[in-house]
């Protein structure tokens, strides 16, 4: 068995909510004054009530997280918004010490939170290279041997003695990807850098991940985009509001962390709070999945017909609002996205709708999944003009296939979807 | 707190493995880190080479500022306070007298206005990726050096064409003494550096107050005037301050005119190690989770 390189040992992370200081050096000093003389604090308002330090000013970001990395191993960290990993992120790469707690590394670790970091516009593809390669911490030597593999794996060679601030962004991100793709640590943490750059810089990127796992390093690697932590991480961990909440084999992981945060199974219910204010006029208030006889499931048979509906006020009128689905694989692969007012006639209908409750009702016709877990989003935005309010993942739901053409053979069928398609045999 | 040390001693006990590296909620704060700073000396040359390049790129008369800036300086000082105020030179010819001034107390003044805006300017590098943090003030320290080297140069070049002139300058063997006056400066701008730096990030009024400042201490400098055509009670001030022995030691070694106290001198070093020291303890402090507050 493979020895632990990363020994995370309950750390805690706290913030401070709320302005940090008084923000000024003499009224800091005023209120340290009367503190040390016993005085209420100058500063606060008549009938202010001093809070002092209480604990419900304090945001805890991560509480008591403990994990371990061995060697070798491609660890994934997944979790919402908030849930902690970019926290976690920053104490790796000790960006941020951590309040409390403490983690132990065995080897030279590298982390890429950002791709480019310390770029200077006015400098040349070459002299950024060198520069950003040694903020990472690699040495001049290192560069130097590197520096072709680097170059031709950025693809800009015309215009490496070009000052970087005449790169189109796509030539910048490769530039600075090809510097960070180089890096040789024993560990590496990576955040979500890899979605930058064009489709195919991407596919690159991804193969030169794979590449780096495979020599035998350690990885530690924070993405949102759940087909790369399957692809890549054989175990992940799911943060949720800053503790470890699991542990688990990648697929088990990412499908606990797609299903998480449903109200109940087949139904999204958004609380007040969850609601962002740059939503308005637009309030949401659920997601449902709904069987052929009007009843919320989680699971929906391919041969019966099945609806989504979403709920939801609009507190002033909207003109051009559309209410969009998203219809993503667990995997994290789109298999498609449709809209309320994607028929022509409803389109017209509905340019403008007055303020009021309303329900948008989708019908998905029979014989259309395969089986396996799918991932319904929500958007609500009126067209080039704003995007009200969006959850990417709002409800998961699982389809059964018994029934379904071809389930005289058990083997497990591939792709998303799963018709019933009109063959015909002739003998000739 | 008490929690902490609690696990501190469990780890102790269970874990005899040989890590590389422990991250925890405090660091030793007198600690420099020096074998870090050292691994980072490619990184503190790029830096300079950055700050180099980036400055003059896109200007007509590039690193001719560098020598630009003095002279100006020198000049304007020259007709204000030689010729109109009609201060006294101790006998130097007032150009050379405010030169020597300018040049080695804008060594002090660049290295600490730069440094004080180590954690705001680079907030955003900082807060992506850990390097050794001392690598920025190290490395504003190289880039002023050769500023200084450059200007000084040029100094001397204004020297030899008044010697060829016929003035009387009197250098002498107390050049000798240049690099412990350089270090003083050095270690002064550090230290004041570092500690507005990393107060800075709490408190940004201190970046006005220190960018003048730095001009405001100039005249409580002998920098315009020498410190013998001061009254006693003014002489004692000014000797405050621990710029004042370097500048007027530097004056006399290349001029001739000033003093070389050992008393003052020791005085500033004194204050350059207490700067350093409080530097430190807050630049580790504030390193630690300046990410949450700036």
């Amino acid at each position: 068995m493979s020895r632990n390189v990363i020994r995370v040992e309950n750390i805690s992370k706290t913030y401070r909510l709320g302005q940090i200081s008084a923000g000024t050096l003499t009224d800091d000093i005023k209120v340290w004054w009367a503190k040390a003389q016993g005085k209420p604090n100058p500063l606060l308002k008549i009938g202010q009530e001093d809070h002092g330090n209480r604990d419900e000013e304090f945001l805890w970001a991560l509480r008591d997280v403990s994990f371990n990395v061995e060697q070798g191993s491609v660890l994934g960290i997944i979790g919402r918004n908030g849930a902690g990993k970019s926290t976690v992120l920053k104490i790796l790469s000790r960006v941020t010490a951590p309040t409390s707690g403490y983690v132990k590394v065995k080897g030279r670790i590298a982390s890429l939170l950002e791709v480019g970091t310390g770029f200077h516009p006015d400098l040349t593809g070459r002299e950024n290279i060198y520069l950003n390669g040694a903020i990472l911490g690699m040495k001049r030597v290192e560069i130097d041997r590197k520096f072709d593999e680097i170059l031709a794996f950025s693809e800009v060679e015309q215009f490496i003695d070009t000052p970087v601030k005449r790169y189109s962004s796509g030539m910048y991100v490769r530039l600075a990807f090809a510097v960070a793709a180089h890096l040789e640590p024993e560990i590496l943490v990576v955040d979500e850098v890899l979605a930058v750059g064009d489709a195919e810089f991407q596919r690159k990127s991804l193969g030169k991940m794979g590449d780096v796992a495979q020599q035998g390093r350690t990885v530690l690697f924070v993405s949102h985009n759940m087909s790369s932590i399957l692809r890549l991480t054989k175990e992940a961990i799911v943060l949720e509001k800053g503790r470890v909440v699991m542990r688990a084999p990648s697929p088990e992981a990412v499908d606990y962390y797609l299903s998480a945060g449903n109200a109940r199974a087949g139904e999204r219910i958004w609380e007040k709070d969850e609601v962002p204010l740059a939503a308005t006029p637009f309030r949401p208030v659920a997601l449902r999945l709904l069987d052929q006889k009007g009843r919320v499931v989680e699971v929906v048979r391919s041969v019966e017909p099945f609806t989504v509906e979403m709920e939801y006020y609009l507190d002033a009128p909207l003109t051009g609002l559309r209410i969009g689905l998203y219809l993503n694989s667990a995997r994290g692969d789109q298999v498609l996205t449709t809209f309320d007012t994607d028929d022509g006639a409803r389109f017209e209908k509905y340019v403008s709708r007055p303020a009021g409750h309303y329900v948008s009702r989708c019908e998905f016709p029979r014989d259309l999944l395969n089986d396996g877990r799918y991932v319904l989003g929500i958007n609500a935005s009126s067209y080039r003009i704003r995007r009200y309010f969006m959850d990417e993942q709002a409800l998961a739901f699982n389809v059964d296939t018994s029934g379904a053409p071809g389930m005289q053979w058990s083997e497990p069928r591939p792709g998303a979807l799963r018709p019933r398609l009109e063959w015909k045999i002739e003998n000739k | 707190m008490l929690n902490t040390e609690t696990v501190d001693l469990e780890i102790e006990q269970t874990d005899p493995d040989d890590w590389d590296m422990v991250i925890g909620p405090k660091r030793n704060l007198l600690d420099l880190r020096l074998r870090e700073l050292w691994h980072s000396r490619d990184l503190i040359m790029l830096f300079v080479r950055r700050d180099f390049v980036s400055v003059y790129k896109q200007t007509i008369l590039g690193p001719l500022w560098y020598l630009i800036q003095p002279l100006l300086t020198t000049i304007v000082f020259t007709v204000i306070f030689g010729n109109i105020a009609k201060l006294p030179t101790d006998g130097l010819p007032s150009f050379m007298f405010y030169m020597s001034g300018t040049v080695i107390f804008t060594y002090f003044a660049s290295s600490l206005s730069k440094i004080s805006d180590t954690f705001v300017a680079n907030a955003n590098m900082f807060g992506k990726v850990y390097f050794s943090r001392l690598a920025v003030p190290v490395s504003i320290l190289i880039s002023s050096l050769i500023a200084f080297a450059i200007q000084f140069g040029f100094f001397l070049l204004f020297m030899v064409y008044f010697y060829l002139r016929g003035t009387q300058l009197h250098p002498n063997w107390w050049i000798l003494l240049t690099p412990v006056l350089l270090f003083i400066m050095a270690g002064l701008g550090l230290g004041f550096g570092i500690i507005v730096s990393a107060l800075t990030t709490k408190y940004r009024d201190l970046r006005f107050l220190v960018q003048f400042g730095v001009q405001l201490l100039m005249y409580a400098t002998p920098v315009i005037y020498p410190l013998s055509s001061m009254s006693p009670k003014y002489q004692a001030l000014i000797r405050l301050n621990p710029l004042t022995s370097v500048i007027e030691a530097f004056r006399f070694a290349y001029l001739g005119s000033g003093s070389v106290d050992f008393v003052q001198l020791g005085y500033s070093f004194a204050i350059m190690l207490v700067a350093i020291m409080i530097g430190v303890v807050v630049f580790n402090r504030v390193e630690a989770t300046f990410m949450d507050t700036v």
